[in-house]
């Protein structure tokens, strides 16, 4: 019983990080209907700055980290101006593989600027533990659950209470309609990829203590981020983070319970399983078309 | 300028228009046919792979540039090619028989894939696709008895009508090509029938299509295990290549590679297989030039415009340095994919087709011919 508790406890901790990659895609998504496979990079890359700020700077911790947010947010502003607006309207398959493109990209540099090895980022979570009766939980994953909570109830108050917010589910709806409407659409994207790049930061430097940063882990665990998004339906904020707990307790109680090399797959099993029974997630939207 | 002028239907559905397309391909297959006596080895090698991309890339297009059903699992039937392949092999089991199994079976699994596909559009296929291929990927590490695992399977040489081929033999560059051109051929001739009349029709609307009468459960289906069935006989010749294969060659970076394969190359036209895969396996070769004479070429190019020589060496240490780093072929992927995204989106087929009409029209060619038009309103989570 005591194993069950501790590895559902971890696999929701580990959820809450793909919940977390899983957030910035369905911010992308909610506000422009373009997927931004390069989420989990961002999220890597966010790590690296943190990393530079905190690690090799010397900077305090919570400094270190609201400068590597900031830096990401602007790059991900940057990332918009530079290679998703000149396609905005385009297939959606376009915008996939720029973001694939993109993704490379920030690998292979992360890769050329920092090396290719592990890097640790000290926080003030990495050392304590927290004790209930014989329970064991590291503070660096209640500090992830913690951050995914307040994240996700921010970004949900944002989306359905704010002019901003509205504005950008409009714009995603029919961007031309919205623009007509006097909401700068253009502005309102810039700003959607900059809070998703900041997500993503958030993400990043949470994720330090428990998995460390190296030039790959994007890849990794955006990987698996997906299958959360997917789960939760593409359009939905807590949808992500439930999709992503749902992920992470399924890897974790099937590599624990299942023969080896279950672990890996079961999560896109179950992803298979829902794809087929049920298309749009389960939290998603089915919109049928009106001719 | 030429002016077709066609007056009935065999004139329509013509695969040569007119003699310039004789003259042209005729002159490319004779150029092909005395490659191996020119080439060297190494070229060679590389034509083979070239072959072999191109096989795949035409499969990847009959199901996404002709159906419009993005796929990143190709890799896995690829690798299920390579697997019958090699268990077929270890039964003395003769080449045309498992070289046709290979694709027969591929094109069952990819039929398979195509039912859960059906209800699945856009971003959901794509996930799915990813999925099956990492599925796949597990499955090939975990059934040892069949695949022997991580530790891979050696893949003996060819054997056609008692002679053997080896894989770096002319006679296997031949049968690459050969394989490359009857699929090219026989997708041709696919695309003119109602088959892929059907497919192209799926692809500009599904609603469309579904009102006009096509039944798009089917077609789709079935573009799906054409799709799989061209990927897995050009595994057959993937694994008699590289003679030895494992689960880790076939992850999601080879998936991406075909679809760049076909993004570079453009892909509304089967030419866009054949020119992607020419520039995606001739970046290699590329880069080991840029790595071994460019770092001399820019100091001396440096040295011309007046660097005293210190400058020119540390000019020279510093690209050498930059040109071997590490991951920097991963660096040239996306910036190229991003280029062609954004500046090139009808791949290099469409820059032939658009240079070849500035000369037609010479004087009166204008940009917006080939401009491609933006959509707003459509949403494609409601279609």
């Amino acid at each position: 019983m005591l194993d069950f508790v501790q590895q559902l406890v971890s696999g929701i901790a580990l959820g809450c990080v793909y919940g977390l990659i899983a957030l910035g895609f369905v911010l992308i998504y909610k506000a422009t209907e373009v997927v931004n496979f390069a989420q989990g990079d961002l999220m890597m890359l966010g790590g690296f700055f943190a990393f530079t700020f905190i690690g090799l700077m010397g900077l305090n911790y919570w400094i270190g980290f609201a400068g590597a947010v900031i830096a990401m947010a602007l790059f991900g502003m940057l990332t918009e101006r530079v290679i998703v607006r000149p396609i905005l309207g385009y297939p959606q398959f376009s915008v996939i593989m720029v973001t694939i493109g993109l993704g490379y990209f920030l690998r292979s540099i992360t890769g050329i600027i920092w090396g290719t090895d592990d890097f640790k980022i000290d926080t003030p979570f990495s050392q304590g533990v927290l004790r209930i009766g014989s329970l064991v939980l590291a503070h660096d994953k209640l500090s992830v659950i913690a951050a995914t909570i307040i994240l996700c109830a921010l970004l949900y108050l944002f989306f359905n209470r704010t002019t901003l917010g509205t504005a950008m589910r409009a714009s995603s709806e029919n961007m031309l309609a919205a623009y007509y409407m006097g909401i700068p659409v253009k502005r309102v994207v810039s700003i959607v990829w900059a809070i998703a790049a900041a997500v993503a930061t958030f993400a990043g430097v949470l994720l330090a203590p428990i998995t460390f940063i190296h030039s790959n882990v994007g890849l990794v665990l955006g990987l698996k981020a997906f299958p959360a998004a997917v789960l939760g339906g593409f359009g939905s904020i807590p949808g992500a983070v439930v999709g992503g707990i749902l992920i992470g307790v399924i890897e974790s109680m099937a590599g624990f319970y299942l023969p080896q090399g279950w672990k890996d797959v079961a999560p896109y099993i179950v992803l298979l399983a829902v794809l087929l029974l049920k298309p749009e997630g389960i939290f998603g939207l089915h919109v049928r078309k009106k001719v | 300028m030429r002016f077709i002028f066609k007056t009935d239907y065999e004139d329509d559905i013509r695969l040569f228009p007119h003699s310039g397309y004789v003259w042209s391909y005729g002159t490319l297959l004779l150029l092909l046919a005395i490659a191996p006596f020119v080439l060297s080895s190494y070229l060679m090698s590389q034509l083979v792979f070239v072959c072999i991309y191109a096989t795949v890339g035409v499969g990847l297009l009959i199901l996404t540039g002709f159906t419009g059903q993005a796929s990143l699992g190709h890799a896995a039937f690829l690798a299920i090619g390579a697997y019958t392949t090699a268990y077929l092999q270890q039964y003395n089991v003769p080449f045309p028989v498992y070289f046709l199994a290979a694709g027969l079976l591929t094109g069952v699994v990819g039929a398979l894939v195509g039912f859960p596909a059906l209800r699945l559009q856009g971003i959901y296929l794509v996930i799915a696709t990813i999925s099956f291929a990492f599925i796949v990927e597990e499955i090939l590490a975990r059934w040892e008895s069949v695949t022997h695992g991580n530790e891979g399977m050696r893949v003996k040489t060819l054997t056609l009508l008692g002679t053997a081929v080896p894989r770096d033999s002319p006679a296997f560059y031949f049968l690459c090509l050969g394989v490359l051109i009857l699929t090219i051929v026989g997708s041709l001739n696919l695309l003119r029938s109602p088959t892929g009349r059907a497919f192209v029709a799926i692809r500009d609307s599904e609603t469309a299509a579904r009102s006009m009468g096509v039944n798009v459960a089917l077609y789709k289906v079935k573009s799906f295990a054409i799709s799989a069935a061209i990927t897995g006989m050009a595994g057959c010749l993937y694994a008699h290549k590289l003679s030895f294969i494992s689960p880790e060659m076939f992850t999601l970076q080879l998936s991406i590679e075909f679809i760049i394969v076909i993004l570079i190359g453009g892909t509304f036209s089967l030419h866009g297989a054949v020119l992607g895969a020419i520039f995606l396996v001739m970046i290699d070769p590329f880069l080991t030039y840029l790595k071994d004479d460019m770092p001399g070429i820019i100091a001396n190019v440096a040295a011309a415009f007046g660097a005293s020589k210190a400058t020119a060496s540390n000019i020279q240490s510093n690209v050498a340095a930059f040109a071997s780093a590490n991951g920097l072929k991963g660096a040239i992927y996306g910036v190229i994919i991003m280029l062609f995204v954004l500046f090139e989106p009808l791949g290099l087929y469409g820059r032939w087709l658009k240079i070849k009409l500035f000369f037609q029209l010479f004087p009166l060619y204008k940009r917006a011919t080939f401009k491609r038009q933006k959509i707003y309103v459509k949403s494609e989570r409601n279609r």
